[in-house]
């Protein structure tokens, strides 16, 4: 034991004096430490999708519409004030700053903005969320679609949108056009392509250069320095899905130069110099899961309101790692907390606990097309018979808030509760049920399977449902947990009766989770389909006014509830750690903090 | 020699390519792919990006050309993370994964040695009392209890050492404390047994009666013979430092090739599996060659061949 006396009093040595933590150093650096989650795939804004790349793409680069740090409300960005807009809301005109650059210097461009939609809609880099360009006018044509000669076709769908051979296809009768349809898809493992019914020619994916014949409705010109949008549909949503980096420039030469137009694996995100953007910030250093260092852009136009020198964002996907970090003044922000420290962290670090409302719901999908979930009674038993205010309170502990209904309320659309806990009905329903099916329906309600992905917190909470179905409706639920991928397969393959999901918003408007359970939806996976809310949905689609979106969108909340294809639990809160030093940071519903504002001064 | 060592890599080849073949069937037998995530894109879009990864092709087709690229030393792209090559995260975590293993070992031998032979020249007196009861207790508290233990002791209290990252040089002190002295553990035990166990033989008693001191005893005729189940046990584990620092690696937030073990199963990150696979693989190959060399050098009764 004397050796390791020996070497520990050593050690003490060599680090006898503190230095000072990343959290106090910051005061004299004004270098923010952010702690990220999981290390994004890319930081590339056409190839990135999670919470994490979100975090440091808005760093890096900025829309035509920032936000407002405390509202989230649309403000002027690249665009030097509010677009003008049509009378009839589809035609947005937007006036780039002059003095907006790209941190080489390059000023910033319209035309930066309509290549980059273009590249981000180009089908052959299968950016994964194009489709929230697609409230631009033919977006989704130039997307999905296929050409013949000089034409473009729209077949995934039954709207069909046609380039060439408008005349011919106008010409034909119902039956002639699902004929057509049906011929353009070849038979699957044929190998055999699309071809057009009128010309005969083979049908292709649109290449980048027919981007102009796809007539897609972005309209640069440099000159006066306006980019012009041309909608599908009026959007008062429109402004803000700005902000959402989809709809955020890159910088053309820069992909020139790595030749990565229609190529998502190439390396210009990847090194200080080469990533030019146009936000705030911008790289300094990448070393892949250990730390993104950013600093500040001195090209950035307002760069006098930037207060921050640089931020630092940790890919620490360990929630207790990274609680630990916090705790020891090595990180400014955590991007989440371990569920069972939610208490702890209550009691002992109200200063820096936050529990914030946060976009998000979740729920429990029913499969639809299996008995006994295929009846309607049946699931509304398993719904009401959930004492989510109990579950809320003694499971979860972190402030959630019971949910009623699907969407959480976010600006002015209100969350209603559309039902509420009632085991006495939900009983009695299930006694209906069972009076009318029999020994065969008693049977079915036995083997009721719940299927989650394997996590202690969606076990804990599984487990107290579970028990309440025991207790209220006297149904025993067998509990399965699956790893992540296999889960998602399982759930696509509707090969369950009851699963676990949630669902973060990308945006404050409640189609990001109505639009869910559309018939055919890629993420219904349900099986459930409503033919009165899929046209609930496709109008509020062209809705321009948002008091009747918000009205027909309760419409669709009714018809969930009444239907009930889904099981909504809680409503989300971000929990997470923040040290009191971090100034200009708000609470806000998508968590989102834009870091110009942020800076760090010490509490008196 | 040389031509043992030659001769031991050939045989090499044929195993990994055994492995790359097994793992790469096994992985594609899980369920889920690299490109399916929470928000489920157009069917169109996924066949893209399947394309453009190869991944539309017959299996056996995607089987044949891997394995092409790899006879020619091409790992491939990480499915995961776009623009890396599976080489390049590789090249750049494995280093640091073997610079937590070798300061690990470094402690481990330096705490464990002499720790187990004064325990074997004390035998059965509080100083060995005292030394394999430490022992025991190092081999008995794992890792994922050391570590945050030193953390709160090291960093949240004293604030002497930041609580996690790979950074500085301060930053290795704390994760390969933890390590080491986990197995440090195993070599005090390691030791004090192989040394007792040369101390009871005739050749040792025949060195006493011919007037060699104690030390000379020990250091020059018993240590050699003594080391053998040491260093049987430390190429193994050293290739198992490597391979299974995930838990070190998360713990304190390194950058290392465990982590990416371990994520890139779970991401389906089909390459990069088989490039950790074959990466690990070929170090244990190494390390037991290696291991086989010492021994011969240590042990006359055994001979290379």
């Amino acid at each position: 034991m004397k050796p390791l006396c020996c070497t520990l009093s050593l050690l003490f040595l060599a680090a006898c004096s503190r230095p000072p933590t990343n959290v106090e150093a910051g005061l004299e650096t004004q270098v923010l430490h952010f702690g990220n989650g999981a290390e994004p795939k890319s930081i590339d804004p056409h190839v990135g999708t999670s919470v994490g790349a979100n975090n440091i793409i808005s760093a890096l680069l900025e829309g035509l519409m920032a936000e407002d740090p405390r509202t989230l409300d649309p403000v002027p960005g690249v665009a030097e004030r509010m677009p003008e807009v049509s009378t009839d809301g589809r035609v947005y005109t937007f006036t780039i700053r002059k003095s907006a650059k790209w941190s080489n210097g390059d000023p910033v461009k319209p035309s930066d903005f309509e290549f980059s939609w273009h590249r981000m809609l180009n089908p052959e880099l299968g950016a994964r969320y194009a489709e929230f360009l697609y409230d631009i006018k033919n977006a989704r044509r130039y997307n999905l679609g296929r050409k013949c000669d000089g034409g473009l076709w729209l077949f995934n769908t039954r709207k069909v949108q046609t380039a060439a051979h408008a005349a011919e296809w106008a010409k034909l009768s119902e039956p002639e056009r699902n004929a057509t349809f049906a011929s353009l898809k070849p038979p699957e493992d044929s190998g055999a392509k699309p071809t057009c019914p009128f010309c005969k020619k083979n049908l292709e994916v649109p290449a980048w250069d027919d981007w102009k014949l796809a007539d897609v409705g972005v309209r640069a010109h440099d000159a006066n320095r306006t980019l012009v949008v041309t909608l599908e549909n009026p959007n008062p949503l429109f402004l803000e899905k700005l902000n959402h980096y989809s709809y955020f420039p890159v910088h053309p030469p820069t992909i020139d130069r790595f030749n990565a137009h229609i190529r998502k694996d190439t390396k210009w995100t990847h090194n200080a110099g080469d990533y030019v953007g146009n936000g705030p910030f911008m790289l300094r250093n990448w070393a892949i899961n250990a730390r993104l260092e950013t600093e500040r852009n001195p090209h950035y136009w307002d760069r006098a309101n930037v207060k921050l020198n640089g931020v630092y964002f940790y890919p620490i996907d360990k929630k207790d790692t990274e609680e630990r970090a916090a705790r020891a003044g090595f990180l400014h922000s955590t991007q989440s907390l371990p569920a069972h420290r939610l208490d702890f962290l209550t009691r002992k670090w109200p200063t820096h606990y936050k529990a914030e409302p946060y976009l998000g719901v979740y729920f429990y999908r029913f499969n639809v097309t299996e008995p006994p979930m295929d009846d309607a009674r049946v699931r509304r038993a398993f719904s009401i018979s959930v004492d989510r205010e109990q579950l809320v309170k003694y499971v979860l502990r972190g402030g959630q808030e019971p949910a009623y209904g699907l969407s959480p309320g976010m600006g002015k659309f209100e969350a209603k509760a559309r039902y509420k806990f009632d085991p006495a009905e939900a009983k009695r329903l299930l006694e209906e049920y069972i009076a009318e099916k029999g020994d065969a329906g008693r049977k079915l309600l036995e083997n009721v399977e719940l299927k989650y992905n394997t996590s202690e917190d969606h076990l804990k909470i599984a487990e107290a449902i579970q028990s309440m179905w025991k207790e209220n409706l006297g149904v025993e639920v067998a509990l399965l947990n699956e790893e992540w991928k296999v889960f998602m397969s399982t759930v696509e393959e509707l090969d369950y009766q009851i699963s676990r999901m949630g669902w973060i918003g990308d945006f404050r408007d409640p189609i990001t989770f109505l639009d869910l359970w559309v018939t055919g939806g890629g993420n219904n996976n349900t099986g459930w389909s409503s033919a009165k809310y899929d046209d609930l949905i496709a109008r509020a689609r062209r809705e321009p006014d948002l008091a009747k979106r918000f009205t027909i969108y309760n419409q669709c909340e009714d018809i969930l509830a009444a239907e009930m294809p889904v099981l909504t639990i809680y409503f989300y809160r971000k929990h997470y750690l923040l040290h009191p030093t971090v100034k200009g940071w708000h609470p806000t519903v998508l968590d989102h903090h834009p870091l110009k504002h942020v800076y760090l001064k010490a509490t008196d | 020699m040389g031509r043992y060592v030659v001769k031991r890599l050939l045989q090499a080849i044929p195993v990994l390519l055994v492995i790359a073949t097994l793992t790469f069937f096994m992985v594609r037998l899980a369920p889920g792919g690299p490109f399916d995530e929470e928000k489920k894109v157009p069917k169109e879009i996924k066949e893209r990006i399947e394309k453009h990864y190869g991944l539309d092709q017959p299996l056996w087709k995607q089987y044949l050309s891997y394995m092409g690229n790899l006879v020619q030393g091409d790992l491939g792209p990480s499915f995961k993370y776009a623009g890396w090559t599976v080489a390049e995260l590789i090249g750049s975590s494995a280093p640091v994964s073997l610079m937590l293993g070798l300061l690990a070992m470094l402690i481990a031998l330096s705490i464990g040695l002499p720790a187990g032979l004064i325990a074997a020249l004390y035998k059965n007196s509080p100083v060995d009392y005292f030394a394999m009861s430490g022992a025991m207790i190092g081999i008995c508290l794992p890792t994922f209890v050391m570590g945050p233990l030193l953390i709160l002791g090291f960093s949240s209290g004293m604030g002497w050492f930041a609580p996690l990252g790979w950074y500085t040089w301060s930053d290795m002190v704390l994760p390969s404390l933890t390590l080491g002295l986990y197995y440090a553990a195993y070599v005090a035990r390691l030791t004090r047994g192989g040394m007792l166990e040369v101390l009871s033989q005739d050749f040792i008693r025949t060195a006493r009666a011919k007037g060699a001191s104690e030390r000379r005893v020990m250091l020059k005729h018993a240590l050699k013979g003594g080391l053998l189940p040491v260093v049987a046990f430390i190429g193994p584990a050293f290739a198992g430092i490597i391979s299974g620092s995930f838990i070190i690696e998360t713990i304190f937030f390194i950058p290392g090739l465990g982590r990416f073990f371990v994520t890139s199963a779970l991401n389906r990150d089909y390459t990069m599996v088989l490039g950790t696979v074959l990466f690990y693989a070929l170090l244990i190959i190494v390390m037991n060659i290696i291991v086989d060399l010492v021994q011969a050098w240590l042990n006359p009764r055994t001979r290379l061949e």
